[in-house]
């Protein structure tokens, strides 16, 4: 592992575990009114125990959170290559702009008059993804992308509802990420899968069967999650269309091809944007996100409100759309994450988004080529900005698994690709560099990889224990399911 | 400005190593029928300078300085310096889902942390590591009722957020749950329209204190429910609860909130982020992920994401929810808040919240201009009736640097000729003051 990250002789303790019960950090600030009694102003509402919180001074915060985060691993930390989740660079002037008083300070149920810039920027953003989706209505509500996945299904079935058409069924393929079919679920659909045919992509004759007229949609990755471009796109949105159904694009690989292909233009009539993947806002160690939402005119009317509409005289004001679904949230939308996204297109204008996308696949490309004699290619084509290795011939050779190749990557100091994904693939390992890794740490990368798969052949036992340099090691996954410890409590 | 690292010389080396003379041919592999054949229509990319530049504009021309009394489920309080400096350390905030538990015990153990607190403030067993908002953490809840119950009806309270209810109708035109609303008085549930809905209902849900800032006899309508064989779902304002007592006291059997109070910028609304809680016998339903603490091969203590069959990457559509990327970096926030305003400071808190909403309230109502909408207890926030036209008088308010609530009829015609207020720890007597007269001189 990196050298900044240490292993230490003794954990770390909790933060309810630190500081005295004297000891404190920000106070309440000095009541300028006259006081009340809580038990008379609020009854039997009253609280009759009190919280049991930490008790720490600021340095101690300081000192607690330092080291955790020093035990944590991040885009800064080095290289990120997991597959499906775009973990690009973070530019700071994102993050600086977010923090901005006039924006951060503001609040939802402001009277839009003192509210332009905010709203002005979020038009901005809309009108950015509707050209760079070709889906020109856009919902900014969706706070990530399984959110934006539901908004968009929502919104379909509302369409067909107003057609007098219910039907029952969405489509999607075996490559789906898990949100698309939960999220099929959660809409009150049932999920019709359909296989992959040897080329990666959707198997034409068992789409065509699966179709019918109580098809509401078919969900598509595209490119998909092994990192392949279905190239019969066209035909296959064609055939959904020909049945009534509509075609929904999950925009989670949109940066393989920003600028050079838009899923408007392939037939789609919906899809939802990761801005958190694409357009560079952090992870957050888990979110938050942000999952726009981007239709055709079709579509608009079913739209969540408000959405942000430019009045004839310049005015920003907010609408909701004729035959809106309601809202998928309360306020606006992670704004604050809006504000990022917004930033990183204004940054780099129409060149260099589509420069992203032509790094990001050379890269995913490169690395593809310098590593494919070592491990099994699950599609031996050319990739777009990420591609699926099986450890497959590891695991029947010399019984390492993929699990243990991922673990033994730790110490080399990079976060593992992601592994076990899309479940198609014998132990799959899906690597995706991003455009924002230097030849220097893919080069480094390939290394660390050749050196596992040689000591596979060498000293596979040795990978089993992996990793051996991390703060702690691997963990008891069964146990912690087994007797549940979810959460500190105090000492009764 | 550009992020990427490669040189014109790199880029070659690249391609030839794949066998390509340029990258587009890379991108030859998408049918030349849809492809793009234009650039895109946007704006040039710009230098960081000028960039600054630009934003800076924009924040600035939202009106600043503003003397706010709004709130509605969004509220100004004040943000101690330690949280967004934990929160800008680039370990927490660029990772990604501590899938990888070896490198991301930062993230899993302060996920733990704040699970533990959550539990601490709202009484229950176990909370989960975040949801996107209080609106979808609410209907969540509404969701797992009914699969814990088996039942299909919901029965919501009138007195809870519009924008939440509105969230929860959207949700359930799925046909997975059905909404019934409860009539509430000006900002208290209807206890006996309730008794009469609970029947076969798998859960009641409320808010406490409610959209107008009433406390619910939340007891109360846990036994109403419980009596039902429903269960009771209850939202709080976290930042009350130093002073409020915990939902699970009271009989709550999921307590949810918006947790933006807690650490976290308005931010026009977002990001904040939903806290879920429940009690323990309810986990294998409840949504999103779960952080456990456990030992790693060599005995020691670790953090691991845990319970992870109840989640959508493995149990796809039987999944408790669709929910992936949750808002793990405001629960962070919020952490490092709790932590730092301790028992004593979040107490004090929300004393003065609710001292000085007492406060503001009689004195508004001393101006003759304003009336009582309801008597019920109340904490932060409280909703009058205003004697004029509210629009006009938010207006001139405005004029003078202040945000002088929110206009409820917003939210309907039933609501019109009413203001919510909303009073935080940083409004000072002085500013209160100062508003006060300007009510009084208009
Ligand atoms: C292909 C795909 N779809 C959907 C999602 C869900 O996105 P989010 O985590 O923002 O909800 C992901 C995220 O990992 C993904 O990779």
């Amino acid at each position: 592992m990196s050298e900044h990250m240490k292993r230490e002789a003794v954990a770390r303790p909790l933060i309810f575990e630190i500081g005295s019960p004297e000891s404190r950090c920000v106070d309440a600030p000095a009541l300028d009114v006259p006081d009340v009694d809580l038990g008379v102003v609020l009854g039997s509402g009253a609280r009759s125990r009190a919280v049991r919180l930490p008790h720490v001074t600021e340095i101690e915060i300081a000192r607690h959170y330092q080291h955790l985060a020093s035990v944590n691993f991040g885009v800064d930390s080095g290289f990120y290559p997991l597959g499906s989740c775009t973990m690009k660079y973070n530019p700071r002037i994102d993050e600086w702009a977010s923090r901005l008083p006039g924006f951060a300070g503001i609040h939802p149920y402001q009277p839009v008059e003192t509210v332009q810039g905010a709203l002005g920027l979020m038009h901005g953003l809309q009108e950015a993804l509707g050209e760079i989706s070709g889906l020109p209505a856009v919902s900014l509500q969706p706070a990530a992308g399984a959110h934006g996945e539901l908004t968009a299904l929502m919104a379909i079935r509302e369409y067909h509802v107003a057609n007098g058409d219910a039907r029952k069924r969405v489509i999607i393929p075996d490559t789906a990420h898990g949100t698309n079919p939960a999220t099929v679920a959660m809409c009150g659909y049932s999920v019709t899968q359909v296989p992959s045919n040897d080329r990666g992509g959707v198997d034409l004759v068992a789409l065509q069967a699966a179709l019918d007229t109580d098809v509401a949609a078919l969900m598509l990755t595209n490119p998909n999650t092994l990192g392949l471009f279905d190239e019969n796109i066209a035909e296959i949105t064609g055939m959904v269309h020909a049945v009534g159904a509509l075609a929904y694009c999950d925009g989670a690989n949109l940066n393989a091809i920003l600028g050079k292909v838009r899923p408007g233009d392939m037939g789609f009539d919906a899809m939802h944007i990761n801005l958190h993947k694409t357009f560079a806002t952090p992870h957050g160690g888990g979110g938050p996100g942000a999952g726009p939402v981007c239709v055709n005119e079709m579509l608009a009317e079913f739209l969540p409100g408000p959405v942000v509409v430019k009045d004839a005289d310049g005015t920003f004001t907010l609408t909701t759309p004729a035959r809106s679904i309601g809202r998928v949230k309360a306020f606006l939308g992670n704004f604050g994450v809006l504000v990022r996204a917004y930033t990183y297109i204004r940054a780099l204008g129409a060149e260099g988004v589509t420069e992203v996308a032509e790094q990001a696949v050379l890269s995913a490309n490169y690395l593809k080529e310098r590593l494919r004699g070592a491990f099994d290619l699950a599609y031996d084509r050319t990739c777009m900005h990420e591609f699926v290795l099986s450890g497959e011939r590891q695991r029947k050779q010399h019984g390492v698994r993929t699990l243990d190749m991922a673990k033994r990557l730790l110490d080399h100091g990079v976060h593992p690709p992601t592994v076990y994904f899309p479940l198609l693939v014998h132990e799959a390992i899906m690597i995706e560099p991003t455009e924002t890794e230097s030849l220097e740490v893919l080069d480094e990368f390939v290394d660390a990889m050749l050196a596992i798969a040689r000591e596979v052949e060498e000293d596979p036992e040795m990978l089993h224990e992996a990793p051996y340099t991390t703060p702690v090691r691997r963990l008891d996954e069964a146990a912690a399911v087994k007797q549940p410890d979810l959460a500190w409590k105090p000492a009764e | 400005m550009r992020f990427i690292p490669v040189s014109c010389e790199q880029r070659e080396t690249m391609l030839h190593a794949v066998g390509a003379r340029t990258v587009d041919e890379l991108f030859e592999v998408i049918p030349a029928s849809v492809r793009l054949a234009r650039p895109l229509a946007l704006p040039p990319g710009m230098s960081e300078i000028d960039l600054a530049a630009e934003i800076e504009a924009l924040a600035a021309s939202n009106t600043g300085g503003l003397v706010s009394f709004l709130g509605g489920g969004c509220y100004d309080h004040y943000v101690p310096a330690i949280v967004d400096d934990v929160v800008s350390k680039p370990e927490f905030f660029t990772a990604y889902t501590p899938y990888q538990p070896e490198i991301s015990q930062g993230t899993l153990q302060a996920i733990y942390e704040y699970q533990s607190m959550i539990c601490a403030l709202t009484g229950m067993d176990v909370a989960n590591a975040s949801m996107y908002d209080g609106a979808t953490a609410f209907v969540e809840a509404a969701l797992m009722a009914a699969r814990v119950t088996k039942r299909h009806r919901v029965v919501v309270s009138a007195a809870v957020h519009p924008e939440w209810r509105a969230v929860l109708d959207t949700y359930a035109e799925s046909g997975m749950i059905e909404v019934v609303t409860c009539p509430a008085e000006w900002g208290t549930t209807d206890h006996a329209a309730l008794a009469a809905l609970a029947t076969d209902a798998a859960a009641i849900l409320v808010a406490s204190p409610s959209f107008l800032g009433c406390v619910e006899d939340v007891a109360a309508i846990g036994t109403l429910a419980h009596d039902a064989g429903a269960l009771l779902v209850v939202a709080a304002n976290p930042i009350l609860l130093g002073v409020m007592e915990a939902p699970g006291v009271l009989g709550a059997d999921i307590v949810v909130g918006e947790g933006q109070p807690l650490g976290n910028a308005m931010s026009f609304g977002g990001p904040g982020f939903g806290f879920f809680a429940c009690r323990e016998q309810f986990i294998r339903q409840m949504p999103g992920r779960i952080a456990g603490r456990t030992k790693d091969v060599d005995g020691r203590q670790g953090f691991v994401l845990t319970m992870q069959t109840r989640e959508q990457h493995i149990r796809r559509e039987k999944a408790t929810s669709n929910i992936c990327s949750n808002h793990a970096l405001n629960a962070l926030a919020a952490g490092v808040y709790l932590a730092s305003v301790g028992t004593v400071g979040l107490e004090g808190i929300g004393r003065a919240c609710i001292a000085k909403a007492h406060y503001l309230r009689d004195a508004l109502i001393a101006t003759g201009n304003f009336s009582a909408v309801s008597d019920a207890p109340f904490g932060n926030e409280f909703a009058l009736r205003y004697d004029g036209d509210v629009g006009a008088m938010q207006h001139a308010l405005l004029e003078r640097g202040f945000l002088a609530g929110v206009d409820l009829s917003r939210f309907g015609d039933e609501f019109a000729g009413m203001v919510l207020f909303a009073v935080t720890e940083k409004r000072t007597r002085a500013q209160m003051d100062r508003f006060i007269g300007e009510v009084v001189s208009l």
